[in-house]
């Protein structure tokens, strides 16, 4: 294992957390309710608490200049390693839920194996984040079944998201070269080994909230090799404008 | 299954530290909150570690540096790090803790299994606060804070915080 992969492997989790914590912090004041507002939220800021932790330790390792606001604030699109799914926008509270539920099932079973990592940091930052998300996961498995199995307009916007998100759920499973490097050496860990489980659980509550798994074999990726969809120019835009335009400001 | 905590603190220093309290929780010191994990003195200087309640916590920023304020009021210097393992959990909350949070209006965390059961089966466990009550409900999971929910007195009709039970 090189350095480098090392550093990109951290970011390849790090970055879904900022991408997905800044998506529902652009949800703060605009929830459906206040109770869902603040919900998503107080998600964000574990999200980004978790986030700081990567990047400090990041710029620890590598950078002695660089702090976790060069990393957060001033890379370029194609150097955020985040996967699609994560960047998918609010387009409605369905598919706030359904983007979260896809992803805190996956996150839960990442971080259940990253603490075995033999990189301490990352050990210890699991251990930290797997009790936060365990209650991300409830949250939003809660809500899946409250609007599947709810209203017939809730039902069918729900699974709209179900449909329009379920494409990018593979690509959660995809090794990267960095992800290799890493398994080799003991610090990352197999993705590829929780897809199983992953399906599994996520049929499971779908089918609780009588919702219909999407029957597609197509899937898309691109974002863990920095190619994202168009919706992560605007996202940037909105996360960047302070350090761009005010460039070392502080708060 | 939850982890002990491990407190490696200077006695000497302990009265300083209880000065300092959880800036949004101003009734609990952070001894109270079980986030010091050691403190002590190395070439005239005060080494403080303290553990994260949850990741993303804004009151960890403002801690340290209260920290740092308290010691220089009595003319020390004192330098704060963060140690996230192990994790911090709510048993860490001293009893006197419980007492300050139930007095100021929060409910303390219950056993992880009532806590599921509270906040998940709806289940008419936590205890109102105001009148003790248990004729209680759940109004949101998320709460002012990310440690606390949001909960409602039946009786007495009083809304008040429940902090989470974290293990
Ligand atoms: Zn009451």
């Amino acid at each position: 294992m090189k350095k480098e992969n090392l550093k990109q492997y951290i970011y390849g989790i790090a970055d879904n957390v900022l991408i997905l914590g800044q998506r529902l912090s652009e949800l703060c004041g605009h929830g459906p309710s206040l109770e869902t507002d603040i919900a998503c939220t107080n998600i964000a800021l574990d999200l980004l608490g978790q986030t700081r932790s990567y990047y400090q330790y990041v710029a620890q390792l590598f950078d002695e200049d660089k702090t976790e606001d060069d990393i957060a604030f001033l890379r370029t699109e194609r150097q955020y390693k985040n996967v699609l799914l994560v960047e998918q926008p609010n387009t409605h509270f369905g598919y706030v839920i359904v983007r979260q539920f896809f992803f805190d099932v996956f996150h839960l079973q990442l971080l259940q194996q990253l603490q075995n990592s033999t990189d301490e940091t990352l050990s210890a930052i699991a251990k930290k984040a797997i009790k936060e998300v365990s209650y991300h996961k409830r949250f939003s498995s809660d809500w899946i079944k409250r609007l599947g199995d709810g209203t017939e307009e809730s039902h069918q916007k729900v699974q709209e998201a179900v449909n329009d998100l379920w494409r990018f759920t593979d690509e959660l499973f995809h090794m990267t070269e960095d992800d290799i490097a890493t398994l080799e050496s003991g610090v990352g860990i197999d993705v590829r080994v929780l897809k199983d489980k992953y399906y599994q659980q996520v049929k499971e509550i779908l089918q609780e909230a009588t919702l219909d798994i999407p029957e597609t074999s197509w899937f898309q990726k691109g974002g863990k090799q920095g190619i994202h969809s168009e919706h992560m120019g605007y996202l940037l835009s909105d996360l960047q404008y302070m350090q761009r335009t005010y460039p070392d400001m502080k708060w | 299954m939850s982890t002990k905590l491990e407190q490696h603190i200077d006695p000497l220093l302990i009265p300083i530290l209880e000065k300092v309290s959880d800036p949004e929780i101003p009734v609990l010191s952070i001894m109270d909150m079980g986030v010091v994990r050691s403190a002590y003195v190395k070439n005239d200087i005060v080494n403080i570690t303290i553990t994260p309640t949850y990741s993303g916590c804004p009151a960890m920023d403002v801690m340290g540096d209260d920290i740092i304020n308290a010691f220089e009021d009595v003319g020390k210097k004192a330098k704060v790090a963060l140690v996230l393992s192990p994790a911090w959990t709510t048993d860490w909350i001293t009893p006197r803790g419980r007492k300050a949070l139930e007095e100021y209006g929060i409910a303390a965390p219950l056993e992880a299994e009532a806590d599921k059961e509270a906040l998940l089966g709806g289940k008419k466990v936590v205890k109102c606060t105001n009148c003790g009550s248990s004729n209680t409900k759940l109004v949101s999971q998320f709460g002012s804070t990310a440690c606390k929910a949001l909960f409602q007195c039946e009786d007495c009709l009083e809304p008040f915080d429940y902090f989470k039970c974290l293990k």
